[in-house]
């Protein structure tokens, strides 16, 4: 064995810097595996923008699609609706739409880019059910409301700009997607205006 | 402030399980020989290989979909789909060859040192059930693409199970679970590549490692380090400190602790390793169509025979043995035996001198014809079966199992070198 | 002895090769020509997409990779309703061609990795006019294929020549070369050329990760490099001690 003194200082240069080149190599390892759980080509094939189109909707009806796994409501609002509106504010838990639920241009009274027309993800802000669509018979559940979401599940409810009532268990209103008109008649979901493809 | 507190972490551990005592026995006060050469890196490789083969096989069967109908499909949806896929893919069936490369290395050494004999005869057993334990695991893995080459590689070598008489066809049926290689066994060789062997194979190397710090490394001197007590001068002992559980009973000559001067050098013989690792995987993943066969490119077709079925290049040599011989069961028998043998190395060696740098040149001679026979008949056994070629494999065959059976005979009573006192180290 | 085992390992590749008898035509393609790549997408869209689906590719991979644009992709790539994220799979039914042609085109996705480049365009090159085929057509490559020779409009078809003239006895006659009869639309080197697109287009398919991978592993390499001359001096600092 030697029995020249050992050089300290050079030997803690050595090792640290070939433990941090080392660190750095480890840590590149690291990325294929921690990237590999993004969602793949296949899912973000899956959650690419779903068309719609609305030129031959009637008034009050309700068109479902698909749009990442999730439903998504494209209802056609007649006028007597949306002037109700306006009225219930009382009886809301978030009226103005204070809670980042909705893209900002959909930031206002209607919670709509064009007030007849009204975009929301159809899951109940509760626990994820998707409530039921009442044109007609949502007085049962809110007395003098004529029309409105109700979910079976726990008794969530919503007014037809997604705004949640109060006393129910549901916290927020309904998530309305990013979306925009690419014509007067077809609405992109999923995608902000902005964001757009060409 | 911070050493403290790492103090005062460390010894609460310790209190309550031997972290530290651990952490000398079996590293920084462990004794190893010092003359460790380039035939001592493969252990600390194959470690390193089954690490990767484990983090990349679980990562892969995030994607997988381990059905007769999905499972081609999906290798392809990890190969462009997956972020990544591709890498995680390449690495994994880079290392299942290269874990074959070390491993046949890592024997290779135990032949030249006689690194199988007493008292590691049990480190050597333990390997050999490794070495078993990896060959099934590989031939599993293998079937999961589903290719053409999967499946029909699956269907020869589960076929040999039916040479065996009375229960043979009934045995192969109960393996396939089907009455041909189908959805059946893919699942079933799915769970037990993915989880069992596995399991078996962490188990088998903990026992491995345990059984050889219980005796020491051998070295490429074949001497012990540790001596009796009491028979070594002062100044020949090492100047090292090690634990007292090794220098309490034995005098220890020429070894150095296994932390930091292995720890440090199987570093850089990871370094170069992974340079040629990733040269393949970057550069010919296919490893020149052995490491990822073309056929397999080719989903699994029950109604199409492939021109030439071969079994992946680390099973050849046996594969070239079991074609040598005319008779289905007799094959079967010698292609079998021919790793049996390897089982009984430590008793057909009946020679006291470890080394080959020590030994009679019969035996330099038998090492070498049986290098040269198991290349030959690994060669072979990837090449299309003629005549000629066969005629050759019989000799290569001869050649293999005569090296246990010369062995035997000439060990006895071998003429040897005198060996050193010392270990021979600049 | 080392040097014996290093010798007969280097025999290796001699003695496997030794074996191959087919000759193949090589096909110099370069997967970073997009230009190239263009063109052998179109080919390959226009003549073999209708019986070849290349069903593990998305669209919009094609697209990004080959900078076509997601528009221009789904204008004159796509002949369906496909969306651009859809896998390119083929409306062909798999039942019904294997009635027409006796066995369904395979898809052609890994074709390029299967078989291998210079096998695929030896293969479009050898088609020659045999009235005894289904299609009046075989292959030299495959013989008795049950493939059209879809390619027909742009070399034409060739003529077989055989080493010796008809004979009465049954030995099978030998076929030296092909000869062109110049009904194509291309000549002969444009013929080859559009060919070399196509085959660069389907190594692509076969692995559309190639160039990154070898890109990356550049880097790689020249990481693990740097990092070998730091263990190794590292490991030769602490071994000071034991010399």
């Amino acid at each position: 064995m030697s029995n020249a003194p050992v050089n300290s200082d050079r030997r803690k240069f050595l090792t640290l810097t070939t433990a941090v080149v080392g660190s750095v190599g480890a840590a590149a390892v690291a990325i294929p595996f921690v990237k590999s759980w993004s969602p793949s080509e296949k899912a973000k094939a899956a959650g690419a923008p779903v068309l719609v189109d609305v030129s031959k909707i009637q008034p009050g009806q309700l068109i479902r699609v698909e749009w990442r796994g999730k439903p998504v409501w494209v209802v056609s609002r007649p006028p007597k609706v949306l002037d109700e509106l306006a009225t219930l504010n009382e009886l809301l838990r978030d009226p103005n739409s204070v809670e980042p639920q909705q893209p900002g241009y959909t930031a206002n009274a209607q919670r709509s880019l064009k007030s007849d027309i009204f975009v929301a993800v159809g899951l109940c802000t509760h626990l994820g059910c998707s409530p039921t669509y009442l044109p007609d018979t949502f007085s049962e559940q809110v007395e003098g409301v004529e029309s409105g979401f109700f979910c079976p599940c726990h008794g969530s409810k919503f007014d037809m700009a997604g705004r949640v009532f109060k006393n129910v268990p549901a916290p927020l209103n309904l998530v309305v997607p990013p979306h925009y008109y690419v014509s007067d008649s077809k609405i992109l979901i999923g995608l902000d205006k902005g964001d757009a493809d060409v | 402030m911070f050493k403290k507190l790492l103090r005062g972490g460390i010894d609460w551990v310790d209190a309550r399980i031997p972290m530290t005592q651990t952490w000398n026995k079996h590293l920084a006060q462990y004794p190893t020989p010092v003359n460790f050469n380039f035939w001592y890196f493969f252990g600390s490789l194959a470690m390193l290989i089954l690490v990767n083969q484990i983090l990349t096989g679980i990562w892969l069967t995030m994607h997988y979909t381990p059905s007769a109908e999905g499972a081609f499909a999906s290798i392809e949806y990890i190969m462009r789909d997956v972020p990544y896929g591709w890498l995680l893919r390449y690495m994994h069936s880079t290392g299942a060859s290269a874990f074959f490369v070390v491993i046949y290395l890592h024997m290779y050494r135990s032949l030249l040192y006689g690194s199988y004999k007493q008292p590691r005869e049990l480190i050597w057993l333990f390997g050999m059930f490794i070495f078993l334990a990896l060959m099934a695991e590989a031939f599993m893995g293998y079937l999961l693409p589903w290719g053409q080459m999967s499946f029909w590689g699956a269907q020869v070598i589960i076929s040999l199970f039916g040479a065996i008489p009375v229960i043979g066809d009934d045995l192969t049926l109960w393996i396939r679970g089907d009455y041909v290689v189908s959805g059946a066994t893919l699942n079933r060789f799915f769970a037990l590549h993915v989880i069992a062997l596995p399991l078996a194979l962490v188990v088998l190397v903990f026992l491995h490692i345990v059984a050889l710090h219980e005796v020491g490394s051998n070295n490429p001197d074949g001497i012990e380090i540790k001596r009796k007590k009491g028979s070594v001068a002062e100044q020949d002992k090492s100047k090292f400190t090690f634990h007292k559980q090794y220098s309490a009973r034995k005098d220890i000559i020429d070894a150095v602790p296994f932390h930091p001067y292995f720890t440090v050098k199987d570093i850089m013989g990871v370094a170069v390793f992974l340079i040629f690792f990733c040269a393949i995987i970057f550069f010919m993943p296919e490893g020149g169509g052995y490491f990822l066969e073309a056929p397999n490119f080719e989903p699994a077709n029950a109604l199409k025979t492939p021109s030439h079925i071969a079994p992946v290049w680390y099973y050849t040599p046996f594969y070239a043995i079991l074609r040598a011989i005319p008779d289905k069961l007799i094959g079967v028998v010698f292609f079998g035996g021919s790793i049996v043998i390897l089982f009984f190395l430590p008793w057909l060696d009946r020679c006291n001198v470890k080394s080959i740098r020590y030994r009679s040149w019969q035996h330099k001679l038998n090492i070498t014809q049986f290098t040269i026979c198991f290349i030959v008949l690994g060669i072979l056994g990837a090449l299309p079966a003629t005549p000629l070629l066969t005629k050759i494999a019989q000799v290569g065959t001869i050649g293999y199992f005569g090296f246990f059976i010369a062995l035997w005979f000439y060990s006895k009573n071998e003429k040897t070198k005198p060996l050193p006192k010392r270990l021979k180290f600049k | 002895m080392k040097k014996l085992i290093i010798a007969l390992v280097a025999l290796l590749p001699a003695m496997i090769f030794a074996s191959t008898n087919v000759h193949l035509d090589k096909a110099d393609y370069d997967l970073s020509d997009k230009a190239s790549l263009q063109r052998g997408a179109k080919l390959f869209m226009n003549y073999c997409f209708a019986c070849h689906s290349t069903g593990y590719q998305r669209y919009q991979r094609i697209a990004a990779d080959l900078d076509i644009p997601d528009a221009l992709m789904k204008s004159s790539l796509i002949f369906s309703d496909s969306k651009i994220g859809d896998l390119a799979v083929n409306s062909m039914d798999k039942k019904e061609s294997e009635k027409w042609f006796g066995n369904s085109p395979p898809d052609l996705t890994l074709e390029a990795r299967l078989r291998g480049a210079d096998w695929i365009y030896t293969y479009l090159r050898s088609f020659y006019k045999d009235e005894t085929r289904p299609f009046a057509v075989n292959n030299l490559l495959f013989p008795d294929v049950a493939m059209p020779h879809v390619l027909e409009a742009l070399q034409g078809i060739p003529t077989a020549v055989f080493e010796t003239s008809a004979s009465h006895d049954s030995k099978p006659q030998i076929i030296m070369r092909l000869e062109s009869n110049e009904q194509g639309e291309m000549s002969s080197d444009e013929y080859d050329n559009a060919l070399l697109d196509l085959v660069n287009y389907l190594v692509y398919a076969g692995e559309p990760n190639k160039l990154e991978r070898e890109s990356l592993g550049f880097w790689v390499i020249g990481f693990l490099i740097i990092f070998f001359i730091l263990s190794y001096l590292l490991k030769k600092e602490y071994w000071r001690d034991v010399h």
